[in-house]
């Protein structure tokens, strides 16, 4: 074993003895464990909802999408800053409803809003839907580390289940409160890593930013602007920014996190705060670009690689160890929370959403049972493989933003969304994205009579678009009956 | 001061429309292609108006909020 794995190692160790330690002496009911006892002041707050964005997700994905999408990448930049606005006006109310209904998940949200049980039932299925490849993503981030770590010594396929024991464990003994914690230390030592790395790679290779983006528009000429059009061209670019955006909070494991907020203010000063936090993303991408020439030849799902690859060939291995570590606790974390929210959906709003008669101690046994069983379905996808991680990220988010519509209107004093509207466009929304991703078609195909602009569309907006006008429509033909239901919140 | 919250369409019309207009790697701008030194700008300012926004808002200044302890 040498150097960086011992260190990536006793970093797993450490997340572990803090999650324990995070339980000490805490009852946990359901409550307790899935949203801290709405107890967490700003800074967990903070954490909690701002380390959503330094998973894997970033720290690989998307150094690794500079590095073979160049410019595409910028949308991670763009949507965070937009969600963070929006921010400040949906999760106030958010908030609200649910601490005086004494909510703990969005499908409960859901359910009481529309009056509709079977509806919170709908919405827990698309967000286990969306949160299934999100989870992947953790865990072949966490493979990558490993095995680029071991120096080869430890295939991928052992490191995505060693990661997925260590995740289960911690759930399953302290819940949210483990994260928090975990929390904490994750995102400064990322922190200190990205920075570092995105200046010692950029003038240790190149001598400087401005020198490093003129030597790639040499090789790569445009590579550092959007395309006019295409895939990763402008107005993918616009499509895949506001449906990130639009669906940011619309995540279960997000709700989750907002609900650990003891007032509503946090988030209104949160949103001023969390977009110059998205910085550190520059950073990240500088990552990116300095390995495209310097490991070049890296194509498809291992586009992934390229941060690690470059680190292998910079730094000794007791650094690329501390690299490794900062790039596990991303993994651990997030991975954490998406596993905690997948196995209370499933238990408290699927499993109990159809049988309302059963107790909170069933439901709480039930959600533990499912940890690792959860864990288990997602191993069984990372090892599947294929997709790289920022690709898995989007196809979650095209499922989740199907939300966004009924959360807007159940918000408005008068909803303009009924219950069937709500079902129709969730259905149609989701429908359009899983059909448009099993056939592998376009736009362009299963519309030819559209403009060839239309192919460049993300497909998760398209799905919006047609969510919101099926549900419009839907809801303007039952709105004739009252329902005072609907409109009691 | 209600009004001063239309300011929050700015990074909206900024960073969904603007880039398509300010897209290029060159010129570089402190050593980042064109198209990242908009966002980054605009990242910084969507903080700015963010901070205007929730210092004029009545909302956090009332004494209804409990957000005394943090």
């Amino acid at each position: 074993m040498n150097a960086a794995l011992v260190i990536i190692f006793l970093a797993a160790a450490l997340a572990l003895v803090l999650g324990v330690l995070a339980r000490y002496g805490k009852e946990m009911t359901l409550e307790q464990w899935t949203v801290g006892g709405r107890g967490f002041g700003g800074l967990f707050v903070f954490l909690l909802t701002a380390g959503e964005i330094y998973t894997t997700f970033t720290f690989l994905g998307a150094s690794g999408f500079a590095y073979g999408k160049g410019a595409a990448a910028y949308y991670i930049l763009g949507y965070g800053a937009l969600a963070y606005v929006l921010s400040y006006w949906l999760l106030p109310p958010i908030w609200r409803y649910a601490r005086s209904e004494r909510l703990i998940s969005q499908p409960h949200f859901f359910s009481r809003k529309y009056d509709s049980p079977l509806l919170g039932v709908l919405v827990a299925a698309v967000g286990v839907a969306a949160l299934i490849p999100y989870l992947v993503l953790q865990f072949k981030g966490l493979g990558i580390i490993v095995s680029v770590a071991s120096y080869g010594a430890i295939s991928p396929d052992t490191a995505i289940w060693i990661g997925a024991a260590i995740i289960t464990i911690y759930v399953m003994t302290s819940g949210v409160h483990g994260s928090a914690w975990n929390s904490t230390v994750k995102d400064s030592l990322i922190l200190v890593v990205v920075v570092f790395l995105g200046i010692y790679f950029p003038f240790h290779y190149y001598g400087g930013y401005a020198e490093m983006f003129r030597a790639i528009e040499q090789a790569k000429p445009g590579f550092a602007a959007l395309k006019p059009a295409g895939d990763g061209g402008i107005l993918w670019f616009q499509s895949t920014v506001l449906l990130t955006a639009l669906g940011f909070y619309m995540w279960p494991h997000q709700f989750g996190a907002l609900m650990t907020a003891k007032a509503e203010r946090t988030f209104r000063r949160n949103a001023i705060f969390l977009p110059l936090y998205q910085l550190i993303l520059l950073f990240v991408f500088f990552c990116g670009f300095a390995a495209i020439l310097k490991v070049p030849g890296l194509t498809g799902p291992d586009i992934d690689l390229a941060l690690f690859r470059l680190s292998i060939q910079s730094f000794d291995p007791w650094f690329v160890g501390v690299i490794g570590a900062a790039g596990v606790l991303t993994a651990l974390v997030p991975g954490s929370m998406i596993l905690i929210a997948a196995s209370t959906l499933l238990a408290n709003d699927v499993f109990g959403g159809l049988r309302p008669d059963i107790t909170q101690a069933t439901v709480a046994r039930t959600a533990r049972i499912l940890v690792p069983i959860i864990a288990l379905l997602a191993v069984y996808f990372t090892l599947q493989g294929g997709q790289t991680i920022v690709a898995l990220l989007l196809m979650g988010y095209a499922f989740v933003t199907q939300l966004f519509p009924g959360v807007i209107g159940s918000l408005m004093p008068v909803n303009p969304v009924t219950k069937p509207g709500a079902f129709a466009g969730i259905i149609v929304g989701v429908a359009t994205v899983v059909g448009v991703t099993l056939t592998h078609s376009t736009i362009g195909t299963l519309a030819p009579f559209l403009p060839s602009a239309f192919n460049d569309i993300n497909v998760g907006f398209v799905a919006l678009i047609l969510n919101v006008v099926v549900a419009g429509l839907v809801s303007m033909a039952t709105r004739s009956a009252p329902t005072p239901s609907v409109t009691r919140a | 001061m209600r009004n001063i919250r239309w300011l929050a369409a700015l990074p909206f019309i900024a960073i969904l429309i603007g880039t398509a207009f300010v897209n290029s790697v060159e010129p570089l701008v402190f050593g980042l292609p064109l198209t990242l030194a908009w966002l980054v700008l605009w990242v910084v300012l969507t903080a700015a108006i963010m901070a205007t926004i929730y210092y004029l808002d009545p909302e956090n200044v009332e004494a209804g909020d409990e957000g005394t302890n943090r």
